[in-house]
């Protein structure tokens, strides 16, 4: 869309809170009817999110695992491309983690371990990643259906794997064994407490600062490499690419394995910073609100570390009014999201043309009066 | 032998009744994706009809009322889904994609506020649901082999809106190839300025398409809550909305082969019911999960031109820009 009578910052602060305000509106209006005040669950949810004992660390937990996979489909994004699949890639990453723990661990010192199961969950998220794009690139097939259809085979693997073959001997739930001793990424409030410093207890671990190196990678590698140039072209102008003789179709897979592997790493945070085993459906919608956290953040690591902060606040704000309220559930932070993926990316312009009507009149007003 | 026969009898039956729902949602998204609008969407119409139908069930008692509660309410969303990518031209997939995750939030979110049962609604009594029809002398004719069972065990017995989805789809056939709306229809999805050029709205015409599917996929969601289940659990919908996409997709955007596909994942779906925990001499325990995901790869591969050639609208995905 033209933005060329818009100044940037209202194209990238001003028109996002707008659609964000919007998004709440609705929820709220959604609250009072279900007979709840809106404001009263607002100020909840931000107590919950940052104010209360250990808030903030669980904040910051949640905002880890959508750090990585609001980079996964922003990095897609660059090269033009829908990666929805980002669930299925980041259960694959676990699967990945969770592979090489359960055949080293006995055998090798756990940090080594550890580093390996890190490569194992990028290399298998990202396999899960470039095989749709190789069906995009080579045989035309179109991504969106191809990373759907790729979910669900994940989840089915998965289903497959962990009440079968990888499940522990003499449990009935569909999980491995614990991994040994010492492979995990360590949390927070355990790192601090060697330092001497009490922070409250929370699931926040060593992903955290992973994520933040590796949104600097990304925006490293888009904005400052030849191939996050090139990716960016192929995504601006196919033509313009087979111009400057690149290769689009060998393009799309680098990008969307690139992209499967940072939603690969999500697993990092659930898995061995949290699990410490792979169990079913860790990732929890989480891939999908990458999708969101993307949009929001208009595929600049900046922004998607903001969106993600917002989202780590609106899941763990909304596990507080599942305690304070009666009626109210986690899955209104669902519905939340729905609304926010409606507002800030379906009818992410709805609200431009108006904002322009008023920004023109009162820079008109402006130059009239100076 | 005949226990086998029996066996294989009753396989069919159930696939019928898990296809009716698939083949209503592959309808739908017929309609609206030869009308250039992807709709992956239909998952989150379906549930948000199957909620709204248990929930006018549960407080009217009348299962008509309820299929157009179901109804309703996926029309409702489906001109969201119009406005986003019709009158404002946002991006399809984002659309269908915020409905279906708003659609699980708010399900419960409203179950929990109107009847306080952890999200689900209270289970539906036989007459506040749609009652299966036995067809007349089914008992009797159960009697004679082959032809009389088939007529017991698959045709008889089926409520009214497994028959409806039938119709449906023979409907469709006729709208889409033998009607001047269905030409106009199809124009739309392949070369929508041509059609805007003979002087017929474009918007009109997609919103129209958009709405059919909403109706289509309140039926499908009414079938699962009011007709083959007894009320509403949360996610009750479980991806079949994504497997009624895959199969149109597999009937490559046609009603027919569309049902074809519909019954063939159906099938899948109540033999790995069926064959759960089941050993069979030569193979073992039978993995029912990988009978399960075959839909899937086989839309993969579908896809990827290796069976046959997959040939979407030309149109689909892109918004209508009118030139001035």
């Amino acid at each position: 869309m033209n933005n060329a009578i818009l100044p940037r910052w209202i194209d990238i602060f001003l028109l996002p809170i707008i659609n964000l305000l919007a998004a709440l509106c609705v929820a709220g209006i959604i609250i009072a009817l279900i007979g709840e005040n809106p404001f009263t669950a607002l100020v909840v949810m931000l107590k919950g999110a940052f104010v209360y004992h250990g808030g903030l660390g669980y904040t910051l937990y949640y905002t880890t695992n959508f750090i990585f996979t609001g980079l996964a489909v922003a990095v897609a994004f660059h090269a033009m491309l829908f990666n929805i699949g980002g669930e299925g890639q980041a259960m694959m990453g676990g699967l990945g983690v969770g592979l090489v723990a359960l055949a080293i661990d006995p055998f090798l010192p756990p940090v080594l371990v550890v580093l390996l199961g890190i490569c194992a969950a990028a290399a298998l998220g990202g396999l899960w990643g470039v095989i749709p794009g190789w069906l995009q690139a080579r045989r035309g097939s179109h991504i969106v259906i191809t990373t759907i259809m790729f979910n669900f085979i994940a989840s089915s693997v998965m289903v497959w794997l962990l009440a079968g073959m990888l499940m522990n001997p003499g449990q009935m739930s569909p999980e491995t064994r614990s991994f040994a001793e010492g492979v995990g990424l360590a949390q927070i409030h355990v790192i601090a407490g060697w330092l001497g410093i009490e922070i409250s207890r929370s699931p926040l671990n060593l992903s955290f600062p992973i994520a933040l190196i590796v949104s600097v990678g990304v925006w490293w590698l888009i904005w400052r490499t030849r191939l996050g140039y090139i990716i960016r072209a192929t995504g601006h102008s196919e033509k313009a690419a087979i111009y400057a003789g690149h290769d689009p179709a060998r393009i799309i897979m680098i990008a969307m394995a690139i992209s499967g592997a940072l939603a690969g790493l999500m697993a990092l945070n659930e898995i061995l910073g949290v699990q410490g085993r792979v169990i079913l459906n860790f990732t929890s919608g989480y891939g999908f609100t990458g999708i969101a956290v993307a949009l929001m953040g208009r595929n600049h690591p900046v922004g998607i570390l903001f969106a993600s902060l917002l989202f780590g606040a609106l899941y763990q704000g909304g596990a507080e009014l599942d305690f304070e309220f009666q009626s109210i559930t986690r899955e209104m932070v669902l519905m939340i999201q729905g609304l926010i993926i409606l507002f800030s990316g379906a009818l992410a312009y709805m609200f431009n043309p108006a904002v322009e009507r008023i920004y023109l009149r009162l820079t008109k007003q402006g130059q009239a009066d100076g | 032998m005949a226990d086998l026969w029996l066996q294989f009898v009753l396989t069919i039956d159930a696939t019928i009744r898990v296809a009716t729902p698939l083949m209503l949602c592959a309808m739908a998204g017929l309609f609206s994706e030869r009308s250039g609008i992807i709709d992956i969407s239909l998952e989150g119409k379906m549930l948000l009809a199957a909620f709204a139908a248990a929930s006018v069930a549960a407080l009217t008692g009348s299962p008509w009322l309820a299929l157009a509660g179901g109804i309703l309410i996926s029309l409702l969303f489906s001109l969201v889904h119009g406005f986003a990518c019709i009158t404002h031209k946002g991006n399809q997939v984002i659309s269908g994609l915020a409905i279906n995750i708003l659609a699980s939030g708010l399900t419960v979110t409203i179950g929990i506020a109107i009847f306080a049962q952890g999200g689900q609604t209270p289970f539906l009594s036989s007459d506040q649901r749609f009652s299966s029809i036995t067809l007349p002398f089914a008992q009797a004719a159960g009697s004679i082999p082959i032809i009389g069972t088939i007529y017991k065990e698959i045709l008889s017995g089926h409520n009214l809106l497994v028959w409806l989805a039938f119709v449906a789809v023979g409907l469709t056939s006729l709208i889409v190839f033998r009607t001047s709306f269905g030409l106009r229809l199809r124009a739309v999805g392949e070369k929508p300025e041509a059609v805007d050029s003979a002087g017929i709205s474009v918007v009109a015409m997609r919103y129209q398409a958009v709405m059919i599917a909403g109706i289509l996929c309140g039926i499908a969601g009414a079938y699962l809550s009011v007709a083959h289940g007894a009320g509403f659990v949360r996610e009750m919908t479980a991806g079949k909305g994504y497997i009624a996409l895959a199969a149109m997709i597999f009937g490559n955007w046609r009603p027919l082969p569309a049902m074809m596909a519909c019954l063939m994942f159906g099938f899948l779906d109540a033999l790995a019911a069926r064959l759960q925990g089941v050993s069979l001499p030569m193979i073992g325990e039978v993995p029912t999960d990988l009978i399960l995901v075959l839909p899937y790869v086989l839309t993969v591969v579908l896809l990827a031109g290796f069976i046959g050639k997959s040939t979407p609208p030309l149109a689909i995905g892109t918004p209508y820009i009118k030139e001035r």
